[in-house]
């Protein structure tokens, strides 16, 4: 019998989880199982809700991405009513999505996966952590970063009423226009949030990529996963966080498929495992064959790498040229690397920035007409976005009253 | 005594208003009116007294059932409104209770005057019979949450 | 003298409590000066091993956030009680149960069924439930078991104060640890926050008419929502009435009614009932018909009054 390493909790997760490796007589890694130990059930204890909370509900699934549940459940109840919410409405909801995903990314790399970067994996465990980076990067640096984050969350604040499960969704709308007198605010904000990107690119560049060690570690092959890839396009098969096709790619970068989001059941499964309460996605066409990668397994990722594999491009020009930078570095489409995964996100962080200061510059989101008034018998809708972890899908049936009857939610969860 | 051949004695908490109802239940006392002994009488000034939150606690301590009673509407409520805020609670509460796996059937709400010691009687045989039917409350008292 | 010791845990939570210490943004550097962290699962690397080496009393306050539903979150917590001077229960989890809260309105069995068995993407016809124990070709593997109902943080263990909010406020936050470190403490049991409720200090509350009534009531969806005006005025349901003021009514300032977050005020055990006591009150109904014409257009009565409080009611879940 060899050896058995338990790591409980899994720090710097946002989410529960534990990690059992196992070791066989001579020392080397035989199995590793990656295990969620919780389950609140929200499957089942949505049911018989109104249909129209569950975006102040579902939100609580994740509170580090409560915006992405937000997102997908409100998506998912334009579908259900069959409502299409109003021009200023849809700029509304995007610009207020891509807030949180520029917030996200760059609470990501800085806090929960810049300190292995930045303060060095070596690193005693009471560094290893933002305050660690803060002694890094110098108080000035750390300032910038903090500040930066707080103001995007503020102008969430004013938007959505709290930045930590906002309750702007609504079945075709949103509850809150923007107006006049709070734009000024939101174009400073995206201004401050397009240099805040280019400088966490910069900072990423700078600390990582010129030093070769690091480089190394991203290269290195221990961590070369070739799966399945996943994430949202719009209709140039662009990167897009808040509507669009799904579209698969093969481990060999060749498109999979493209699917809207009413035939997801179709194209994904889930597998159940024991000894973890999460289940595992997979490409139903492809097949369950265990954690494995390869063409015949449908084992998929997502998440920012995921995104950019699964696209054939960015929607705006800055993101753009540091996606066929990063692409050119390491070699190529598609990318396995799995520590790459940082740099996709910072690219993805530049163009929500690009994004945001597109719509905060567009004079239809002022346009005080928000809501679409849902007027037909609900049914059954399917909701999805990117959340910042990757492919979120939200699926519910509902009576004629709108009392949800049945709830199917797929949580992006990667198979590293 | 009962014929429900497993000796089920429902506790039936009764929250009676002074100024009518409790009056009718006195009555039925002096006037030797016999009623079940199943039926706990909790006097209140007013039915509009009788807080939502009396009664789920009732329930939690295992009470079969709740009666509500109090003047008749519309008029003779001497808070005027009390009677028609008690009538409102009681069916917001049958529709909530079946969300907590109670039956509706375990609270009711009557008006019974002050001369009406024999409904009183009345009500409360019948409904220590309904509930005898309908079984013991499905709240396992003494069984904490979790 | 030596800094205070401070921890943090999390039980079934969704992790927003720990953003909301996050958000403190700069102030969060004032906290961490006075204070000494030394244990926090989400942004430090320390593990339960670590706690259990600690000296009994000797960390000087853990905040808890999450509802706890499993045997390994009860063993934790009684563990963190035994090494803490003071526990304070932070968010509406771990004050009221929270959403996962919600789950005591269903079963295990279902939830079980709900998500591993039932649905469109679910292919599993083994019929495979995750296990407490399994066996797995390495050894055998561990979970947690689950219980049947999601229980508050002092319904498991002891609980010397509460910070309520879904999610928790800055102000209450740091408010609070004020408090703490001046030793300016109110008695054992306190709510960290106002007393009062957030119709008490919602700007819409003067638009309410002296004497409200309401015929009929509207979802949020089936309206257009007036930005100024009072939700109850609008007939749509806001639990403003029974909770507890302290959010700057953040929900209602994005134009939402308020769905109870804080809890009730000092004094009402069961917010929900509380909150169908109030509501009732506003009815336009004097007839049996017209009451119960207006309780139809309310929906989900047990899911929206006691959103996040469904294990701190006094049934505290759904009998069977
Ligand atoms: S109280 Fe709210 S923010 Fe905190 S863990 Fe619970 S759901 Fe998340
Ligand atoms: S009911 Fe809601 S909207 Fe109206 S005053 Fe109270 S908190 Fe404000
Ligand atoms: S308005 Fe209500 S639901 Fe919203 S944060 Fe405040 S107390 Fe919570
Ligand atoms: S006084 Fe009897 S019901 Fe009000």
């Amino acid at each position: 019998m060899g050896q058995r390493i338990t790591i409980d909790p899994i720090t710097r997760l946002e989410g529960h989880g534990k990690i059992e490796i196992f070791l066989d007589d001579s020392g080397n890694v035989s199995n590793a199982y990656f295990q969620v130990p919780e389950l609140r059930g929200f499957e089942q204890f949505c049911v018989g809700r109104c249909a129209e909370e569950m975006p102040r509900i579902t939100q609580r699934i994740c509170g580090v991405c409560p915006t992405a549940h937000h997102m997908a459940a409100t998506k998912c109840l334009d579908d259900l009513w069959k409502v299409d919410p109003p021009p200023a409405a849809k700029k509304i909801r995007e610009l207020f999505y891509n807030l949180f995903m520029l917030e996200d990314h760059t609470l990501h790399f800085f806090y929960l996966g810049g300190p292995d970067f930045i303060v060095g994996p070596t690193a005693p465990k009471a560094e290893r952590n933002i305050l660690g980076v803060l002694g890094k990067v110098g108080l000035e640096v750390g300032g910038k970063v903090i500040k930066a984050r707080r103001e995007i969350r503020e102008v969430m604040e004013e938007m959505g009423g709290k930045a930590i499960h906002p309750v702007l969704g609504l079945p075709g709308g949103v509850a809150k226009r923007v107006k006049p007198e709070e734009i000024e605010k939101i174009k400073a904000v995206a201004e401050e949030g397009l240099e805040f990107a280019k400088f966490s690119l910069q900072a990423f560049n700078d600390i990582v990529l010129k030093n070769e060690e690091y480089v190394k570690i991203i290269t290195a092959d221990i961590y070369n996963q070739p799966t399945y890839y996943m994430g949202l396009v719009d209709d140039k098969n662009r990167v897009n966080y808040y509507d669009g096709y799904l579209r698969t790619v093969s481990p060999s970068g060749k498109e999979f498929n493209r699917f809207k989001i009413q035939d997801y059941a179709e194209h994904i499964a889930e597998q159940t495992e024991p000894w973890s309460y999460i289940k595992f996605p997979y490409l139903r066409k492809v097949g369950w064959k265990g954690f494995v990668g390869g063409e015949n397994s449908g084992v998929y990722q997502v998440a920012p790498l995921a995104r950019l594999n699964a696209a054939e491009g960015m929607s705006t020009p800055l993101a753009q040229a540091e996606y066929e930078k990063m692409y050119k570095t390491l070699g190529g489409k598609p990318v396995h690397l799995t520590l790459a995964y940082h740099w996709a996100r910072l690219i993805e962080a530049l163009n929500a920035a690009e994004i945001i200061k597109q719509l905060a510059n567009d004079p239809e989101i002022l346009d005080p007409k928000v809501r679409t008034i849902p007027t037909n018998t609900p049914k059954e809708g399917m909701g999805v976005v990117e959340a910042p972890r990757g492919t979120l899908i939200h699926h519910y049936k509902s009576d004629s009253n709108g009392i949800l009857t049945e709830v199917n939610i797929i949580v992006a969860t990667q198979q590293n | 005594m009962s014929s429900d051949k497993s000796g089920f004695e429902p506790r039936i908490v009764a929250f009676l208003c002074n100024w009518c109802s409790y009056t009718g239940a006195d009555l039925a006392g002096t006037a030797r009116m016999k009623y079940p002994a199943n039926v706990r009488t909790i006097r209140v000034m007013c039915s509009g007294r009788v807080d939502a939150q009396f009664v789920m606690k009732a329930f939690a301590e295992g009470a079969d059932a709740v009666l509500i009673s109090g003047c008749h509407t519309p008029s003779d409520c001497h808070y005027q409104e009390g009677n028609f805020k008690a009538l409102r609670r009681y069916y917001l509460l049958k529709k909530m209770l079946p969300q907590f796996g109670i039956e509706p059937e375990r609270l009711r709400l009557e008006w019974i005057s002050a001369a009406e010691g024999d409904k009183f009687q009345e009500v409360c045989t019948e409904y220590t019979e309904q509930i005898k039917k309908l079984g013991p409350s499905p709240v396992k008292k003494g069984v904490k949450n979790g | 003298m030596a800094k205070p010791k401070v921890a943090f845990y999390w039980c079934a939570s969704c992790g927003g409590c720990e953003e909301a210490v996050v958000d403190l943004a700069e102030d969060i550097l004032k906290v961490v000066e006075a204070v000494d962290i030394v244990f926090w699962p989400c942004a430090l690397d320390f593990k339960k091993t670590d706690v259990e080496a600690m000296e009994d009393g000797s960390i000087a306050v853990t905040f808890i956030n999450g509802a706890i539903n499993s045997d390994e979150q009860e063993e934790m917590v009684h563990l963190i009680r035994k090494k803490s001077g003071l526990i304070v229960a932070f968010g509406a989890c771990s004050h009221l149960g929270g959403i996962p809260g919600l789950a005591n309105l269903t079963d295990k069995e279902s939830i079980l069924r709900a998500s591993y068995l039932t649905g469109p993407t679910n292919v599993n016809q083994e019929k495979t439930i995750p296990l407490a124990k399994s066996p797995s070709p390495d050894g055998e593997l561990h979970l947690p078991e689950l219980k049947a109902n999601a229980l508050a943080l002092d319904q498991v263990i002891d609980v010397d104060y509460y910070i309520p909010g879904c999610s928790v406020p800055k102000k209450l936050i740091l408010d609070a640890v004020t408090a703490i470190l001046t030793g300016n403490l109110p008695p054992k049991g306190s709510v960290l926050a106002p007393t009062r409720t957030n119709c008490d200090t919602c700007e819409r509350n003067k638009t309410k008419p002296e004497k409200l009534t309401i015929s009929k009531f509207y979802r949020p969806y089936e309206i257009e929502l007036d930005e100024e005006k009072c939700f109850l005025a609008q007939g749509v349901i806001c639990m403003g009435p029974v909770t507890r003021g302290g959010c700057d009514e953040r929900c209602i300032k994005g134009n939402m009614p308020c769905r109870g977050c804080f809890g009730p005020v000092d004094n009402v055990y069961d917010q929900g009932a509380k909150f169908i006591s109030a509501l009732a009150s506003l009815f336009d109904a004097k007839t049996d018909e017209e009451v119960q014409a207006i309780v139809d257009t309310i929906q989900d009565p047990a899911g929206t009054f006691y959103r996040f409080s469904v294990a701190k009611s006094y049934l505290g879940h759904k009998v069977s």
